[in-house]
Protein backbone atom coordinates (compact mmCIF):
# COMPACT_ATOMS: atom_id res chain seq x y z
CA UNK A 1 0.00 0.00 0.00
CA UNK A 2 1.57 3.23 -1.03
CA UNK A 3 0.00 5.59 1.94
CA UNK A 4 1.73 3.42 4.23
CA UNK A 5 5.28 4.32 4.16
CA UNK A 6 3.97 7.83 4.09
CA UNK A 7 2.24 7.88 7.43
CA UNK A 8 4.94 5.61 9.16
CA UNK A 9 2.08 2.74 9.78
CA UNK A 10 3.23 -0.79 10.84
CA UNK A 11 -0.16 -2.27 10.47
CA UNK A 12 -3.69 -1.31 9.13
CA UNK A 13 -6.46 -1.45 12.16
CA UNK A 14 -10.01 -1.74 11.07
CA UNK A 15 -12.76 0.71 12.57
CA UNK A 16 -13.34 -1.38 15.43
CA UNK A 17 -10.29 -1.48 16.82
CA UNK A 18 -9.95 2.21 16.04
CA UNK A 19 -13.02 2.65 18.39
CA UNK A 20 -11.90 0.71 21.26
CA UNK A 21 -8.20 2.15 20.89
CA UNK A 22 -9.55 5.42 21.27
CA UNK A 23 -12.19 4.76 23.93
CA UNK A 24 -9.46 3.41 25.89
CA UNK A 25 -7.20 6.40 25.32
CA UNK A 26 -10.23 8.35 26.81
CA UNK A 27 -10.93 6.67 29.56
CA UNK A 28 -7.40 6.64 30.90
CA UNK A 29 -6.63 10.51 29.91
CA UNK A 30 -7.24 12.06 33.46
CA UNK A 31 -6.27 15.97 33.42
CA UNK A 32 -4.61 15.77 29.24
CA UNK A 33 -5.45 13.03 26.62
CA UNK A 34 -2.07 13.59 24.79
CA UNK A 35 0.70 11.58 27.08
CA UNK A 36 -2.12 8.30 27.02
CA UNK A 37 -2.80 8.73 23.04
CA UNK A 38 1.19 8.60 22.69
CA UNK A 39 1.66 5.33 24.62
CA UNK A 40 -1.41 3.62 22.86
CA UNK A 41 -0.64 4.24 19.01
CA UNK A 42 3.37 4.69 19.15
CA UNK A 43 4.24 1.71 22.50
CA UNK A 44 1.43 -0.43 23.09
CA UNK A 45 -0.42 -1.22 19.46
CA UNK A 46 2.90 0.28 17.17
CA UNK A 47 0.31 1.73 14.65
CA UNK A 48 2.13 4.93 14.47
CA UNK A 49 6.08 5.40 14.67
CA UNK A 50 7.59 8.31 16.93
CA UNK A 51 8.28 9.93 14.24
CA UNK A 52 5.04 9.63 12.54
CA UNK A 53 2.96 10.61 15.98
CA UNK A 54 5.14 14.13 16.25
CA UNK A 55 4.03 15.02 12.34
CA UNK A 56 0.68 13.92 13.05
CA UNK A 57 0.36 15.54 16.43
CA UNK A 58 2.35 18.56 14.64
CA UNK A 59 -0.86 18.87 11.94
CA UNK A 60 -3.65 18.67 14.70
CA UNK A 61 -1.91 21.23 16.09
CA UNK A 62 -2.02 23.52 13.69
CA UNK A 63 -5.78 23.04 12.89
CA UNK A 64 -8.48 24.27 14.64
CA UNK A 65 -10.34 22.03 17.16
CA UNK A 66 -9.05 19.89 20.07
CA UNK A 67 -5.87 18.06 19.40
CA UNK A 68 -6.71 14.67 20.39
CA UNK A 69 -10.04 14.55 18.81
CA UNK A 70 -8.22 16.34 15.19
CA UNK A 71 -5.98 12.97 15.85
CA UNK A 72 -8.76 10.11 16.20
CA UNK A 73 -9.67 11.64 12.74
CA UNK A 74 -6.36 11.96 11.13
CA UNK A 75 -5.65 8.21 12.17
CA UNK A 76 -8.81 7.02 11.90
CA UNK A 77 -8.85 7.97 8.41
CA UNK A 78 -5.43 7.06 7.60
CA UNK A 79 -5.60 3.69 8.59
CA UNK A 80 -9.55 3.25 7.64
CA UNK A 81 -10.94 6.24 5.70
CA UNK A 82 -14.46 7.89 6.85
CA UNK A 83 -15.71 4.99 8.88
CA UNK A 84 -12.38 4.77 10.76
CA UNK A 85 -12.56 8.22 11.61
CA UNK A 86 -16.15 8.15 12.81
CA UNK A 87 -15.22 4.88 14.79
CA UNK A 88 -12.03 6.83 16.45
CA UNK A 89 -14.10 9.34 17.09
CA UNK A 90 -17.30 8.02 18.62
CA UNK A 91 -14.24 6.22 21.22
CA UNK A 92 -12.59 8.94 22.16
CA UNK A 93 -15.74 11.47 22.60
CA UNK A 94 -18.74 8.79 23.87
CA UNK A 95 -17.76 7.68 26.96
CA UNK A 96 -16.30 11.19 28.27
CA UNK A 97 -19.44 12.83 27.24
CA UNK A 98 -21.69 10.55 29.40
CA UNK A 99 -19.15 10.78 32.59
CA UNK A 100 -19.20 14.57 32.35
CA UNK A 101 -23.12 14.22 31.94
CA UNK A 102 -23.20 12.45 35.06
CA UNK A 103 -20.91 14.33 37.28
CA UNK A 104 -23.09 17.50 36.15
CA UNK A 105 -26.23 15.81 36.96
CA UNK A 106 -24.35 14.85 40.95
CA UNK A 107 -23.58 18.27 40.65
CA UNK A 108 -26.73 20.22 40.06
CA UNK A 109 -28.10 18.03 42.80
CA UNK A 110 -26.32 17.79 45.55
CA UNK A 111 -23.98 20.79 44.51
CA UNK A 112 -25.37 22.76 47.26
CA UNK A 113 -23.85 20.62 50.04
CA UNK A 114 -20.80 22.73 52.06
CA UNK A 115 -18.63 19.90 51.75
CA UNK A 116 -19.06 18.97 48.50
CA UNK A 117 -19.15 23.07 47.43
CA UNK A 118 -15.41 23.27 48.78
CA UNK A 119 -14.38 20.11 47.25
CA UNK A 120 -15.94 21.88 44.04
CA UNK A 121 -14.02 24.81 44.87
CA UNK A 122 -10.78 22.97 45.09
CA UNK A 123 -11.10 21.13 41.88
CA UNK A 124 -11.38 24.46 40.00
CA UNK A 125 -8.53 26.55 41.54
CA UNK A 126 -6.79 23.11 40.63
CA UNK A 127 -7.83 23.41 37.45
CA UNK A 128 -6.77 27.04 36.59
CA UNK A 129 -3.55 26.42 38.11
CA UNK A 130 -3.31 23.18 35.34
CA UNK A 131 -4.78 25.29 32.60
CA UNK A 132 -1.49 27.85 33.74
CA UNK A 133 0.65 25.20 33.24
CA UNK A 134 0.45 24.32 29.86
CA UNK A 135 0.02 27.79 28.63
CA UNK A 136 3.92 27.97 30.12
CA UNK A 137 5.17 24.88 29.03
CA UNK A 138 3.87 26.15 25.47
CA UNK A 139 5.30 29.70 25.95
CA UNK A 140 8.82 28.55 27.02
CA UNK A 141 10.08 27.02 24.04
CA UNK A 142 8.51 29.38 21.67
CA UNK A 143 10.27 32.36 23.65
CA UNK A 144 13.37 30.74 23.81
CA UNK A 145 12.95 30.32 20.10
CA UNK A 146 12.55 33.29 18.49
CA UNK A 147 11.39 36.01 21.55
CA UNK A 148 11.04 39.15 19.87
CA UNK A 149 8.91 37.61 16.96
CA UNK A 150 6.56 35.85 19.85
CA UNK A 151 5.95 38.05 22.86
CA UNK A 152 4.62 41.04 21.50
CA UNK A 153 1.32 39.30 19.71
CA UNK A 154 1.43 36.59 23.20
CA UNK A 155 1.21 39.68 25.50
CA UNK A 156 -1.65 41.70 23.29
CA UNK A 157 -3.61 37.93 22.82
CA UNK A 158 -3.31 38.26 26.35
CA UNK A 159 -4.74 41.66 27.28
CA UNK A 160 -7.30 41.54 24.41
CA UNK A 161 -9.06 38.37 25.94
CA UNK A 162 -8.36 38.29 29.32
CA UNK A 163 -7.83 42.37 30.43
CA UNK A 164 -9.77 44.14 27.93
CA UNK A 165 -12.23 41.20 27.14
CA UNK A 166 -12.68 41.53 23.87
CA UNK A 167 -14.57 39.07 21.45
CA UNK A 168 -12.15 36.12 20.64
CA UNK A 169 -12.88 36.01 16.99
CA UNK A 170 -12.07 40.15 16.54
CA UNK A 171 -8.67 39.32 18.19
CA UNK A 172 -7.93 36.40 16.15
CA UNK A 173 -8.88 37.92 13.39
CA UNK A 174 -6.45 40.95 14.22
CA UNK A 175 -3.63 39.47 15.61
CA UNK A 176 -3.54 36.41 13.60
CA UNK A 177 -3.12 38.39 10.25
CA UNK A 178 -0.38 40.13 11.17
CA UNK A 179 1.53 37.84 13.13
CA UNK A 180 1.50 34.84 10.16
CA UNK A 181 2.85 37.79 8.48
CA UNK A 182 5.55 38.77 10.78
CA UNK A 183 6.36 34.97 10.67
CA UNK A 184 6.37 35.20 6.91
CA UNK A 185 8.75 38.34 6.58
CA UNK A 186 11.03 36.92 9.24
CA UNK A 187 11.48 33.06 8.74
CA UNK A 188 14.15 31.10 9.21
CA UNK B 1 -37.05 33.10 29.50
CA UNK B 2 -36.28 32.49 26.11
CA UNK B 3 -37.95 29.59 24.16
CA UNK B 4 -35.93 26.79 24.65
CA UNK B 5 -35.05 26.34 20.32
CA UNK B 6 -34.05 30.13 20.44
CA UNK B 7 -31.25 28.51 22.89
CA UNK B 8 -30.42 25.59 21.13
CA UNK B 9 -29.27 27.67 18.26
CA UNK B 10 -27.42 30.31 19.74
CA UNK B 11 -25.90 27.00 21.12
CA UNK B 12 -25.00 25.23 18.06
CA UNK B 13 -24.12 28.80 16.12
CA UNK B 14 -21.84 29.90 18.68
CA UNK B 15 -20.14 26.55 19.52
CA UNK B 16 -20.11 25.90 15.84
CA UNK B 17 -17.69 28.92 15.29
CA UNK B 18 -15.81 28.56 18.25
CA UNK B 19 -14.63 25.14 16.52
CA UNK B 20 -12.95 26.57 13.64
CA UNK B 21 -11.25 29.33 16.15
CA UNK B 22 -10.20 26.90 18.70
CA UNK B 23 -6.36 27.15 17.52
CA UNK B 24 -4.66 25.37 19.99
CA UNK B 25 -7.34 23.66 21.59
CA UNK B 26 -10.27 23.90 23.66
CA UNK B 27 -8.28 26.50 26.61
CA UNK B 28 -8.02 28.76 24.45
CA UNK B 29 -11.63 29.59 23.67
CA UNK B 30 -12.31 29.20 27.33
CA UNK B 31 -12.66 32.84 27.55
CA UNK B 32 -15.12 33.19 25.09
CA UNK B 33 -17.72 30.36 25.81
CA UNK B 34 -17.43 32.07 29.36
CA UNK B 35 -18.04 35.59 27.88
CA UNK B 36 -21.01 33.88 26.10
CA UNK B 37 -22.20 32.04 28.80
CA UNK B 38 -21.87 33.89 31.73
CA UNK B 39 -21.93 37.89 30.48
CA UNK B 40 -23.91 38.02 27.10
CA UNK B 41 -26.62 34.90 27.57
CA UNK B 42 -26.50 34.88 31.66
CA UNK B 43 -26.88 31.25 31.11
CA UNK B 44 -24.90 30.88 34.92
CA UNK B 45 -22.87 32.97 37.02
CA UNK B 46 -19.22 33.09 37.34
CA UNK B 47 -19.02 30.58 40.39
CA UNK B 48 -21.13 28.13 38.23
CA UNK B 49 -18.88 28.82 35.47
CA UNK B 50 -15.89 27.56 37.48
CA UNK B 51 -17.38 24.89 39.08
CA UNK B 52 -18.71 23.17 35.75
CA UNK B 53 -15.26 23.96 34.01
CA UNK B 54 -13.89 22.13 37.16
CA UNK B 55 -16.22 19.22 36.49
CA UNK B 56 -14.97 19.09 32.69
CA UNK B 57 -11.20 18.65 33.90
CA UNK B 58 -11.68 16.35 36.61
CA UNK B 59 -13.34 13.99 34.09
CA UNK B 60 -11.29 11.64 31.59
CA UNK B 61 -11.18 12.72 27.99
CA UNK B 62 -10.59 15.98 25.74
CA UNK B 63 -11.25 18.95 27.16
CA UNK B 64 -13.61 19.90 25.04
CA UNK B 65 -15.96 18.79 27.81
CA UNK B 66 -16.35 22.22 29.15
CA UNK B 67 -18.94 22.98 26.23
CA UNK B 68 -20.80 19.26 27.00
CA UNK B 69 -21.83 21.09 30.45
CA UNK B 70 -22.52 24.60 29.58
CA UNK B 71 -24.93 23.27 26.74
CA UNK B 72 -26.28 20.87 29.55
CA UNK B 73 -26.91 24.08 31.68
CA UNK B 74 -27.92 26.70 28.96
CA UNK B 75 -30.74 23.94 27.96
CA UNK B 76 -30.54 20.46 29.60
CA UNK B 77 -29.98 17.49 27.52
CA UNK B 78 -30.64 17.90 24.03
CA UNK B 79 -28.40 21.70 24.48
CA UNK B 80 -25.80 19.23 25.94
CA UNK B 81 -25.70 17.22 22.94
CA UNK B 82 -26.01 20.43 20.71
CA UNK B 83 -22.99 22.00 22.23
CA UNK B 84 -20.79 19.03 21.62
CA UNK B 85 -21.82 18.37 18.64
CA UNK B 86 -21.27 21.75 17.54
CA UNK B 87 -17.80 21.98 19.23
CA UNK B 88 -16.79 19.05 17.56
CA UNK B 89 -18.27 18.91 14.01
CA UNK B 90 -16.88 21.66 11.83
CA UNK B 91 -13.04 21.36 13.10
CA UNK B 92 -13.30 17.34 12.71
CA UNK B 93 -14.61 18.17 8.79
CA UNK B 94 -12.24 20.68 8.63
CA UNK B 95 -9.71 18.38 9.71
CA UNK B 96 -10.50 15.74 7.38
CA UNK B 97 -10.65 17.86 4.71
CA UNK B 98 -7.05 18.81 4.84
CA UNK B 99 -6.03 16.08 5.64
CA UNK B 100 -5.77 15.25 1.96
CA UNK B 101 -3.76 18.14 0.77
CA UNK B 102 -1.62 18.21 3.81
CA UNK B 103 1.09 15.50 2.75
CA UNK B 104 1.68 18.17 -0.55
CA UNK B 105 2.25 21.14 1.19
CA UNK B 106 3.85 20.04 4.59
CA UNK B 107 7.16 21.69 3.87
CA UNK B 108 5.71 24.74 2.23
CA UNK B 109 7.21 28.02 3.39
CA UNK B 110 3.50 29.83 3.51
CA UNK B 111 2.14 27.14 5.79
CA UNK B 112 5.24 27.02 8.28
CA UNK B 113 4.67 30.82 8.62
CA UNK B 114 0.66 29.76 9.36
CA UNK B 115 2.38 27.45 11.48
CA UNK B 116 4.50 29.65 13.00
CA UNK B 117 2.25 32.44 13.41
CA UNK B 118 -0.72 30.82 15.08
CA UNK B 119 1.24 29.57 17.82
CA UNK B 120 2.06 32.93 20.18
CA UNK B 121 -1.52 34.34 19.46
CA UNK B 122 -2.89 30.81 20.75
CA UNK B 123 -0.33 31.33 23.79
CA UNK B 124 -1.99 34.41 24.38
CA UNK B 125 -5.05 33.01 24.42
CA UNK B 126 -4.77 29.91 27.39
CA UNK B 127 -2.20 32.46 29.67
CA UNK B 128 -6.16 34.27 28.87
CA UNK B 129 -7.86 31.04 29.86
CA UNK B 130 -5.73 30.15 32.73
CA UNK B 131 -6.33 34.34 33.99
CA UNK B 132 -9.60 34.08 33.65
CA UNK B 133 -10.47 30.86 35.33
CA UNK B 134 -8.35 31.67 38.31
CA UNK B 135 -10.16 34.90 38.94
CA UNK B 136 -13.52 32.55 39.13
CA UNK B 137 -12.12 30.07 41.14
CA UNK B 138 -9.74 31.68 43.26
CA UNK B 139 -11.77 33.24 46.30
CA UNK B 140 -9.05 33.65 49.24
CA UNK B 141 -5.44 33.21 49.43
CA UNK B 142 -5.76 29.14 50.18
CA UNK B 143 -7.16 28.64 46.87
CA UNK B 144 -5.12 30.99 45.31
CA UNK B 145 -2.05 28.97 46.88
CA UNK B 146 -3.55 25.60 45.40
CA UNK B 147 -3.68 27.46 41.82
CA UNK B 148 -0.12 28.49 42.76
CA UNK B 149 0.62 25.39 43.63
CA UNK B 150 -0.69 22.69 40.74
CA UNK B 151 0.69 25.04 38.56
CA UNK B 152 4.23 25.05 39.53
CA UNK B 153 3.89 21.29 40.29
CA UNK B 154 2.29 20.49 36.59
CA UNK B 155 5.12 22.96 34.77
CA UNK B 156 8.29 21.73 37.17
CA UNK B 157 7.10 17.78 37.21
CA UNK B 158 6.23 15.04 35.68
CA UNK B 159 3.17 13.78 38.26
CA UNK B 160 -0.31 13.11 36.73
CA UNK B 161 -1.94 16.25 36.52
CA UNK B 162 -5.15 14.23 38.63
CA UNK B 163 -2.92 13.48 41.78
CA UNK B 164 -3.46 17.78 42.10
CA UNK B 165 -7.01 17.68 41.21
CA UNK B 166 -7.45 14.78 43.71
CA UNK B 167 -5.20 16.86 46.31
CA UNK B 168 -7.18 20.06 45.73
CA UNK B 169 -11.05 18.24 45.83
CA UNK B 170 -9.76 16.43 48.98
CA UNK B 171 -8.99 19.60 51.09
CA UNK B 172 -12.03 20.60 50.23
CA UNK B 173 -13.90 17.30 51.21
CA UNK B 174 -12.15 18.19 54.16
CA UNK B 175 -13.62 21.67 54.91
CA UNK B 176 -10.45 23.82 54.23
CA UNK B 177 -12.01 26.27 51.44
CA UNK B 178 -14.81 28.68 53.03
Amino acid sequence: MEPEAQSGQTGAPAPCALFLAFLSIALSGFGGVLPWARRMLVDNKAWLTPEAFNETLALCQSLPGPNIVNMSIVVGSRFAGARGALAAFAGLTGAPVVIVLVLGLLYGHFGALPRLQGAILGLGAAASGLVAATAAKMATPLLRRRPLLAAPFMVLAFAGVGLLHFPLPWVLLALAPISVAAAWRWRE
Amino acid sequence: MKPISQTLTTLFVQFAILSLLAFGGANAVVPEIHRQAVEMNHWMSDKDFAALFAIAQAAPGPNFLISTLVGWKAAGLPGALIATAAMCAPSCLFTYWILKIWDRYREAPLRIAVGAGLEPVTVGLVSASAWLLARGADHGWRLGAVTAATGLVAYFTKFNPLWCLAAAGGLGLAGVFP
